[in-house]
């Protein structure tokens, strides 16, 4: 098969990985995971214990070492088969407490030490090492293994540009799905559904390659028990120390392994979906356990001598010339390795962050914990300790030389893993375990660990010198590493896991012993310990330990809640039967307390505040970035109050103006109904004199008639106030009716000049025009439209005070709307009149009075209104100088909505 | 009424000794399979294969057996203090 | 009924109206029609009693009260204000200004005469 197909393929099936993971963290963004949430889905993510070691390794252990293989999955097996006994324990508490690691864990349950954490986190990186370049290792013997049948095989890169190449990729995938958001409970359903895919890939591919070899080479289940019962192999012979050592060592691992407690524990959703599992998963090993020994067997009497055991489910298939099998059973590899480096880089990265870098970081910056830019500085962290972890386990690979058996690097891992079981097991059980005694456990195990069986994995004389392997550390002969205390001969494994584990149980069960636990860790024990108890868990949710004075909690209250802390303090202390403002410091007191101050600053502040006066704990990195997150909350709260603010100013200076205008209305009413009172009484003062003298009699020639013409013009006057009034009215409510033709503009400006010349016929007037511009049809209402140029032009008789008078008419089209403008040549309206004179009664002097109550100028502006468009005065036209503007179509409601539009 | 409690004490018990079988499970499974490596030790390495796949296939069975009424009775809400195997009587 | 009345007053037909009215019962009429001369009229006609309208251009009727009243020579003229607005406010302010009558347009002539009498005989 070309090389380069193959990375296609690789490359296509991470694509499809990819497009799953997404999918499913956007529906789990909608809250909407369905099936996903299924115990089945659990389950599978659980394989991730089977990685590339299982798939390719299993086979060579087989190969090299009989059943011994098996131990790896029996221990797993009793350990979920029990699951009654520890797994429901710690998942349990892993939910209670929102464990986001193993190092959480054993930190939270000693006190929240970070010392503790550091510790794990570190032990954890070191022993995951060797794990993770057998991944690498794998997937790049896999890949040679292609390559060398390929006749381009010059083409092919070197295994460690393979494994580089390997390491990049896994980062960028685990970065991208991994660390895309920052969850509280530290989930990610799509990376958990990609792995349960993956499971069924690896399973598939591996009963696969077993059905091949069982019923097509060795010829069905009956030949195939003979070929295995008369196989003849050295290594064979059952050790029973390594049978027993090796079962208790897997059953260790599959509880303390960091991917595996990030799955069982932290990825857990349902705490039921365990029971499930406490069967599925023992099923599951079984069916990839199945046809090991098969394939080793076959794999041995076919394949030629010195060809690789642990690429036999590779090689066989390949050397039978089953292509199609072999690629299925590259991607079940692939898939194994993928999934496992994945899953555990990301336990790797929130223990480096949450437990080694964050601590450090806020110790060294103790404000930035109250920034909000708390997330991305975890998010960094994160990414940084994932690419990190890859390059360790790529530099192991590069250093150790690749050449190891597969499953001997798994073991040196489990070895170091299992060192936190003493810890874990302790703490969970036993409400004795201390702080110092976890941490004595931890560092005397996994130092054992790595003297005799971390460091020696480099090879003799790679890190510990060959003179120390035959006469001991210091020369001392009872410190060699393969002969701890004298013990030769033993199995270096099961020497090492004897003597690390040993002295582990016992330094942690002598420290603690010996120690005396501080509060918070005494706490801590009973909430864990008693995980089942419910009345434990609530009595560890209130706060028993009081430390403070009440005044403390009283001033620290009053400087958030202000006066209402008085109250409150004053309330509980009369519940407790106590006179004055300092209650008791009783649990459910301050569980009140702690209530009421989250009220106003959020739970984790809150509890963070309390925790600081009570001296209970130290604040951890959650808590810190809960509070950031609450922060960031009440950030946008505050922003939503600001907008609030905003628009309630906005509405009050909207109501203010409104409130103003009918104000100001009121007074216009007033003003109006004073100048209509006064308008009206003056005819009707002329009128009734002068009829009253009639009535008297006895006048003097002429006055009758002088008296009778008097009433004659006044009575007229009258009418007309009475007709612009009215009209006004009209025209103000919006009622009036038009009607609306084609209009010739020239024609309508005929009209208007043509009446107004009986404003002061006297006059000597020149109306200046331009025909050619005049040349408009204009839909509008014609009658209307010349009333307002009558208006105009006779005002400009009446008013303009140059001799000879001139008026220019300027028409100007543009846009769909036509101006008119009325210029004269006298001396204009003063600048502060200007504003007043399209208001009613508004008139200059009585003097310009001629016969009108004023109302012209305030009819025109209604009119202009109602037929869509406006009049204004032009300023700096030397002269008055009216515009007249009106749209050359007038739409039907363009009244109406204009006069919404002025008012 | 003495059949109320009677029958409510006896469901009691029932799920204590479900939890004892729970608890015992992994002990039993862990001695047979301890059992090749005390036994003879040059047997048939089919045999003992075909004998550790069925104590194997045997624990699954009984835990697919126990989990289903083990997680009901753990819904059932009967509170445990865990300090191993306790007797509340079945009167 | 004797005696000067200087009538200030901006409309022409209601200054003819009551000029007419008091000439019948012997009063010496004058006529101002701009605020602004009214206080010059005042000064150059020295009348027994002037009737003030409440709106006049130039200067309003009760700023020329006002000037009337504050002028030692003046303080005690008698004057009548006419207003067609009629509303209580302008009563009370031509009141507080020191008005010796008040009248709302339009008026009865025969209220007219009993007035301007009732100012110049008292």
């Amino acid at each position: 098969m070309p090389f380069n197909l193959l990375v296609l393929i690789c490359l296509v099936y991470v694509i499809f990985l990819f497009l799953v993971a997404f999918v499913v963290e956007s529906r789990a963004a909608r809250g909407r995971l369905g099936f996903l949430r299924s115990p089945v889905i659990y389950t599978l993510s659980l394989s991730i214990y089977c990685t590339a070691w299982t798939f390719y390794g299993a086979v060579g252990y087989a190969a090299r070492s009989g059943l011994e293989f098996l131990t790896i999955y029996l221990g797993p097996t009793l350990v979920f088969v029990g699951w009654w006994l520890v797994l429901r324990k710690l998942v349990r508490i892993g939910r209670q407490q929102r464990v986001t690691s193993i190092a959480d864990l054993i930190s939270s349950r000693f006190g929240k030490s970070n010392l503790l954490g550091v510790v794990v986190t570190l032990i954890a990186v070191i022993a995951a090492t060797p794990y993770i370049a057998l991944q690498l290792q794998s997937i790049t013997l896999s890949f040679s293994v292609f390559a060398r049948n390929t006749p381009e095989a010059w083409l092919v890169p070197g295994h460690a540009d393979i494994a580089l190449w390997v390491a990049g990729g896994l980062a960028v995938f685990t970065i991208l799905f991994g660390t895309r958001n920052l969850d509280a409970k530290e989930q990610h359903h799509g990376i958990v559904t990609a792995i349960a895919v993956e499971a069924v890939v690896k399973l598939v591919a591996l009963l696969a390659v077993g059905s091949f070899v069982v019923w097509g080479l060795a010829g069905g289940i009956g030949p195939m028990i003979d070929h295995i019962g008369t196989a003849e192999v050295p290594g064979w012979t059952f050790q029973s120390d390594r049978w027993v050592g090796l079962i208790a060592l897997s059953a260790a691992a599959v509880i303390s392994l960091p991917r595996m407690f990030q799955v069982m524990v932290v990825e857990n959703i349902d705490e039921s979906h365990l029971a499930r599992a406490s069967w599925a998963f023992p099923l599951y090993l079984f069916a990839m356990s199945l046809f090991i020994l098969p394939i080793a067997v076959i794999g041995l009497e076919r394949m030629p001598e010195g060809t690789n055991p642990d690429m036999l489910v590779l090689t066989l298939p390949l050397a039978e010339g089953q292509g199609a099998l072999a690629m299925l059973a590259f991607l079940g590899g692939f898939s194994s390795a993928t999934s496992m480096v994945i899953v555990e880089t990301i336990a790797l990265a929130t223990m480096i962050s949450n437990n080694l870098v964050m601590p450090l970081w806020l110790r060294l910056r103790p404000a930035a914990a109250l920034s909000g830019d708390l997330r991305g500085g975890v998010l960094l962290t994160r990414r940084l300790a994932i690419a990190g972890v890859l390059a360790l386990g790529f530099l192991y690979y590069r250093i150790s030389g690749g050449s190891a058996a597969l499953a001997a690097i798994g073991l040196i891992a489990f070895a170091g893993m299992a060192q936190f079981l003493p810890a874990m097991l302790g703490g969970i059980f036993w409400r004795g375990g201390t702080k110092i005694g976890a941490l004595a456990g931890l560092v005397t195990g996994s130092a054992i660990w790595a003297y005799t069986l971390f460091l020696p994995s480099f090879g003799v004389d790679a890190v510990i010198p060959a003179q120390v392997f035959s006469e001991g550390l210091f020369g001392l002969g009872w410190l060699r590493p393969r002969a701890l205390f004298g013990t030769e001969g033993m199995d270096p494994l099961v020497h090492s896991v004897f003597w690390s584990l040993s002295l582990n149980v016992i330094a942690f069960t002598l420290g603690s012993v010996l120690t005396f636990p501080d509060p918070v860790e005494r706490i801590q024990g009973v909430a864990f310990v008693n995980a089942f108890d419910r009345e434990a868990q609530a009595e560890r949710l209130g706060w028993s330990h009081g430390q403070a004075e009440p005044e403390a909690l009283l001033s620290l209250a009053q400087r958030i809640l202000g006066e209402e802390a008085l109250t409150f303090f004053e309330a509980q202390a009369r519940a407790q039967g106590k006179e004055g403002f300092l209650p008791d410091l009783t649990p459910e007191f301050l569980a009140e307390a702690e209530r009421k101050l989250a009220g106003s600053v959020g739970a984790a502040t809150a509890h963070a505040m309390i925790s600081q006066l009570f001296g209970r704990a130290t604040v951890t990195v959650e808590d810190l970035m809960a509070v950031a997150n609450e922060t960031a909350q009440i950030m946008e709260y505050s922003a939503k109050l600001e907008a609030k603010q905003l628009e309630l100013t906005r509405t009050a200076r909207q109501l203010r103006e409104v409130n103003d205008k009918l104000t100001q209305l009121s007074v216009q009413k007033d003003a109006f109904l004073s100048q209509i009172s006064h308008e009206l009484r003056t005819p009707m003062t002329s009128i009734r004199a002068f009829s009253e003298i009639l009535t008297e009699g006895d006048l003097p020639p002429g006055m009758v008639a002088d008296s009778g013409r008097i009433i004659h013009s006044e009575a007229v006057r009258l009418t007309r106030l009475l007709d612009d009034l009215l009209d006004l009215s009209v025209l103000e409510s919006g009622t009036v009716q038009l009607n609306l033709e084609l209009a010739h503009l020239g024609r309508m400006l005929d009209r208007a000049v043509q009446a107004a010349s009986q404003t002061r016929p006297e006059r000597s007037f020149e109306i200046r025009r331009d025909e050619m511009a005049e040349e408009l049809h204009l839909m509008t209402d014609a009658d209307r439209l010349v009333q307002v140029f009558i208006n105009l032009i006779s005002n400009a008789r009446k008013y303009c005070d140059a001799d000879p008078g001139l008026l220019r008419i300027v028409v100007r089209q543009k846009a769909g709307r036509v101006t008119v403008d009325f210029i004269d040549n006298g001396k204009g309206i003063p600048k502060e009149a200007q504003r007043l004179i399209f208001e009613k009664f508004a008139r200059m002097t009585d003097q310009m009075r001629a016969g009108g109550a004023g109302l012209g100028l305030a009819i025109v502006r209604e009119i202009m209104v109602n037929l869509g468009g406006t009049i204004s005065y032009l300023p700096g036209q030397k002269g008055a100088a009216f515009r007249v503007t009106l749209p050359l179509r007038l739409e039907k409601p363009a009244a109406k909505s204009a006069r919404a539009a002025a008012l | 009424m003495p059949q109320g409690p009677l029958f409510l004490a006896r469901a009691v018990y029932r799920r204590r000794r479900l939890r004892d079988a729970a608890r015992l499970l992994p002990v039993f499974g862990l001695l047979l399979l301890l059992l090749p490596a005390f036994g003879e030790q040059s047997g048939n390495l089919a045999h003992t294969a075909i004998y550790l796949f069925a104590v194997w296939a045997l624990l699954i069975l009984a835990a697919c057996l126990l989990a289903p009424a083990l997680s009901r009775s753990e819904a059932e809400g009967d509170p445990e203090t865990d300090q191993g195997p306790q007797d509340m009587g079945d009167s | 009924m004797a005696g000067r009345v200087l009538l200030i007053e901006d409309e022409p037909n209601i200054a003819e109206a009551i000029r007419f009215i008091l000439s019948r019962e012997g009063c010496e009429v004058l006529v101002e029609s701009d605020g602004a001369k009214a206080l010059d009229r005042v000064a150059e006609a020295r009348p027994d009693l002037v009737i003030l309208d409440l709106m006049l251009p130039g200067m309003s009727g009760l700023e020329i009260l006002g000037a009337l009243r504050a002028d030692s020579e003046t303080r005690e003229l008698k004057i009548l204000m006419l207003t067609a607005k009629g509303q209580g406010r302008d009563r009370e302010a031509a009141e507080r200004a020191g008005v010796s009558a008040f009248m709302a347009k339009p008026f009865a002539n025969a209220e007219m005469r009993a007035q301007v009498r009732a100012l110049l005989e008292g």
